[in-house]
């Protein structure tokens, strides 16, 4: 285990490279001065002249690379032009923001989307098989900003139930804190809920006819333990490989999800930080978020490894 | 060289008739799928609408009117209403079609094509062009689609084929792990091996028979994308990096809804209607689509 889990760090510093690679080519590659282009039209000659040697543009593009990689190493993701401070301070402000919000829509999502899907592969082509199987397919082709508004419309502007924008915080209590969590994250949940249920749903439809599972049946454990301990347990694999994706799913959901509720998070960071022509903040935490989702990733196959030991994911190269 | 042989030719027969019968029972399959035929109408109504835009539309789509701004569906004869600027909410929904099936499509083809030619390459040859490759394609996938879209629109500037280019490389890894995974069983198949022992060079064992037979995932996966690029689009434009105003996007116009939720519900719940019937018909599409050629596909 020890073995895998070193390879396994090992094989995501390629990855990590090439994340900061296309970073660093994409800021290079912008047409014009690229300290033009992050200080905003309004700045002055002298202003981009002293902008562009303190980023070293003037430097041969190896030395700009690997000063780039020292800076990455070191936490040194540049600094804000218009918030006035480095972009980690930023980042480290609303990181745990956008976690709490993907973490909330998660457990919304599984706790939906896993119950539903093995209802529907238990009455396989029932009336609740086909209803779950259209809202996972309505699910999955939601526009979640659309979906966002509409929440707004419903639950804050016509019953008043729930704010429609802002953080509360939980030190004023559970209700404080969780009153302006419900709508972004059911919100952020649809997507992952409806594919949880169409994977669980397909997982279970697979193992529901195997023989052990007949024979526990016949064996007269109770449907519940059937369920759970071997049907749930062969469904798993799909089901962690899902939410590895998913995780993908749900970052990049945040930043519409956030614009909408204004949700202080690192989504809403980059769209401030795009309205503002921040561009620095823009890259860097799309580039935090992309290192984030290698982690997760890795975390996710260690898991897999942890829950089905025979699973070989030590894959050279290409896979 | 390797001299043509009666069981060579067999061998090739055998591939171009199992082919053949491939597709004839597909269609029988497809056309059998009540959900996928749904969708299929739903797409052609939407090609129709785009294409007879100026025909269908009531308004102008940039007409503005400061006397009937924000009006409700049916007030003064605007069928849905209008837009804070006075603008026929009914045209720019027909309109915005034509933008959404425009980025939608041309940017799958930017994706499919540059992405297939980077997965052939890839399972093809292998080693260490096949590392290479995938190593960048991994980091390009690290990032969530719409922020890779959204940096790469930081950098292109607003306008329709920046975000066609956008969204277009932000698909590029999908179709090349797609195709390469494609590749890689089909360039083991004994007719492959023949072909080559016939003296066929690399080029056309490629195009001529390893990329007809990894062509079914390929369109199931295209289909979904598209759906993907189309709300792509509308989330770009919403988050005002898409086409350019007074341009008619769905999008955009839920962005200017979001502002107007209170006073103008109609606009941001027809906009937003709009985007999710017609990702949902392709998504239907696409899954009868990928069932009738292939159920166990893992796309």
């Amino acid at each position: 285990m020890k073995g895998f889990l070193l390879r396994r760090v090992l094989q995501i510093v390629p990855t990590l490279l090439v994340v900061a690679i296309i970073v660093f080519l994409i800021t290079r590659i912008m047409p014009g001065n690229p300290a033009a282009v992050l200080l905003g039209p309004q700045a002055s000659v002298e202003d981009i002249e002293a902008y562009a040697q303190q980023l070293g543009l003037n430097d041969p593009i190896i030395s700009q690379f690997f000063q780039y990689i020292i800076n990455l190493i070191t936490f040194d993701f540049g600094n804000s032009l218009t918030y006035n401070q480095p972009v980690i301070t930023l980042l480290i402000e609303r990181f745990p923001n956008t976690i709490l919000l993907a973490l909330s829509a998660l457990v919304i999502a599984m706790v939906i989307g896993v119950p539903a899907g093995i209802i529907a592969a238990k009455r396989q082509n029932s009336f609740i098989d086909y209803l779950v199987t259209t809202f996972s397919l309505v699910g999955v082709s939601m526009p979640i900003f659309w979906l966002g508004l509409m929440l707004v419309l419903f639950f804050s502007v016509n019953l008043g139930w729930l704010p429609a924008t802002g953080m509360g915080s939980f030190d004023d209590g559970l209700w404080a804190g969780l009153r302006h969590l419900i709508l972004p994250s059911i919100a952020l949940a649809t997507i992952p809920a409806a594919e949880f249920a169409r994977i669980i749903r397909s997982s279970m439809l697979e193992v529901v006819s195997q023989d052990y599972i007949k024979a526990a049946r016949s064996k007269g454990v109770h449907e519940f333990f059937v369920i759970c301990k071997h049907g749930l347990k062969n469904a798993l694999t799909p089901l962690l490989t899902v939410i590895g994706l998913q995780f993908s799913n749900l970052l990049g959901g945040a930043v519409l999800t956030e614009t909408i509720f204004s949700w202080p998070g690192m989504g809403l960071l980059i769209v401030d930080a795009i309205e503002r022509r921040d561009y620095m903040v823009v890259q860097s935490t799309v580039l935090f978020i992309a290192i984030i989702y290698v982690v997760i990733n890795l975390i996710v196959d260690i898991l897999y490894k942890v829950v089905n030991p025979k699973v070989n994911l030590d894959t050279g190269g290409g896979k | 060289m390797h001299n043509e042989t009666a069981s060579d030719r067999e061998l090739l027969y055998e591939e171009q008739y199992k082919r053949a019968q491939k597709e004839q029972s597909f269609m029988r399959k497809l056309l059998r799928n009540k959900l996928a035929a749904f969708g299929f109408f739903v797409m052609i109504v939407l090609v129709f609408t785009a294409i007879f835009a100026p025909w269908i539309a009531t308004h102008p789509p940039h007409q503005m009117d400061v006397t009937r701004t924000l009006l409700g569906p049916g007030e003064m004869g605007h069928l849905l209403g209008t837009d804070s600027y006075g603008r026929d909410t009914f045209s720019r929904i027909i309109y915005g079609a034509r933008i959404s099936l425009i980025v939608g499509v041309a940017a799958v083809v930017f994706g499919a094509v540059f992405g297939s030619l980077l997965g052939v390459i890839s399972g093809y040859f292998g080693g260490k062009i096949d590392a290479i490759i995938m190593r960048i394609m991994d980091g390009m996938m690290a990032f969530p689609f719409i922020l890779l879209a959204i940096v790469l629109m930081t950098v292109f500037g607003q306008g329709l084929m920046n975000v066609i280019f956008a969204i277009g490389i932000a698909n590029i890894p999908g179709f090349a792990r797609v195709v390469r995974g494609q590749v890689l069983s089909v360039k083991e198949a004994d007719y492959i091996d023949v072909t080559r022992s016939l003296g066929a060079k690399n080029t056309r064992i490629i195009f001529h028979h390893v990329l007809p037979n990894s062509i079914a995932p390929l369109i199931v996966y295209a289909t979904m994308a598209v759906a993907g690029a189309i709300i792509s689009e509308a989330s770009l434009s919403f988050l005002g990096l898409g086409v350019q105003p007074p341009t008619a996007s769905w999008g955009s116009m839920l962005q200017e809804g979001k502002d107007y939720l209170v006073l103008n519900p109609e606009l941001a719940t027809i906009s937003g209607l709009a985007i999710l019937i017609t990702v949902l018909s392709i998504n239907l599409f696409g899954d009868g689509l990928r069932d009738a050629l292939d159920p166990k596909m893992k796309i």
